[in-house]
């Protein structure tokens, strides 16, 4: 069986993920149309009218948002421990993607909100945690972008992905540490989810849609930087 | 239809998430897509100048 080293030799992704991308292109867009179908012809609920529809683009963001922070954090700690030029690649190509989807998350979140809470904005836990996530996307490409060196900035940036990964513990468990506005635990929950099916299957359509759609950029991004460095390379021949 | 476009009085909240998600993400794709597209202009460019070279 091959082992996952082998698929990160830049060659061997590029042809790889050209096969792959118009399939998770077609998953995408399939599972989003479904999302979107569902979404828009189930009942409103019972306590919280129509606004139950922004669930089905908020909660795929704020997952999103914290899958792909998860995803860069272990990418780094490839990089950092194998010194893999292409998960430092990887971990770089994450982060604005994340950092739209937490962007994404923190706004509907506020236009979900302000009709259930009376306000856009609390500063409880969860929301102030999110918004950390934001801040630390946000740092870690302006970091990564500060150092010139490729080597030394994807060191830098690898070690402050990695600390601020303790993060998302903290977004995840804040709805029980502290007193907050914002809804416990209502899936991934022992007994079961508390959402009613009507709910949960668009919510679960559109969670998949827009993680495929993050695989999707995701891989055109890593790419993109391989091209980019192979033109590097091209150049720094033509110079020596 | 009219259900559809109120969403029970809550339009001026379910419109935008939606709306503010979709124009975000086209727009990220756009950026993602032509940022790809540079890259391989910029390559194709680059090998045809080092086949072309004396």
């Amino acid at each position: 069986m091959p082992s996952l080293f082998e698929f990160a030799n830049p060659k061997k992704f590029m042809d790889l993920s050209g096969v792959l991308l118009p399939w998770l292109v077609a998953a995408t867009a399939l599972t989003m149309a479904a999302g979107l179908l569902l979404g828009f012809s189930t009942p409103p609920d019972y306590q919280q009218g129509d606004t139950v529809r922004i669930m089905f683009v908020h909660v795929p963001a704020a997952w999103v948002a914290m899958m792909a922070y998860g995803v860069m954090t272990v990418a780094s700690i490839f990089g950092l421990v194998n010194r893999h030029p292409l998960a430092d690649i990887a971990a770089r190509a994450a982060a604005p993607i994340g950092a739209v989807f937490t962007a994404l998350g923190l706004i509907t979140g506020s236009l979900w909100g302000r009709p259930m809470w009376g306000a856009w904005w609390v500063w409880d836990g969860r929301l102030t945690s999110f918004l950390l996530l934001l801040l630390i996307y946000l740092a870690y490409i302006a970091l990564n972008d500060a150092i010139e060196n490729e080597t030394r900035a994807a060191r830098a940036s690898a070690v402050f992905a990695i600390v601020g990964a303790v993060n998302l513990p903290i977004i995840e468990f804040s709805v029980q540490w502290w007193t907050t506005l914002h809804q416990g635990e209502s899936i991934l929950r022992k007994g079961g989810p508390t959402i009613a099916p009507v709910f949960l299957w668009p919510l679960f359509l559109m969670a998949l849609g827009y993680t495929f759609l993050f695989f999707v950029f995701w891989t055109i991004r890593i790419r993109s930087e391989i091209l980019n460095r192979r033109a590097r390379t091209l150049l720094e021949m033509r110079a020596g | 239809m009219n259900d559809f476009i109120t969403q029970g009085g809550f339009a001026a909240y379910v419109w935008p998430a939606y709306g503010i998600s979709a124009l975000a993400l086209a727009l990220l794709g756009f950026w993602i897509g032509h940022e790809y597209r540079q890259a391989k202009a910029k390559l194709a460019a680059l090998a045809t100048l080092e086949r072309d070279a004396p």
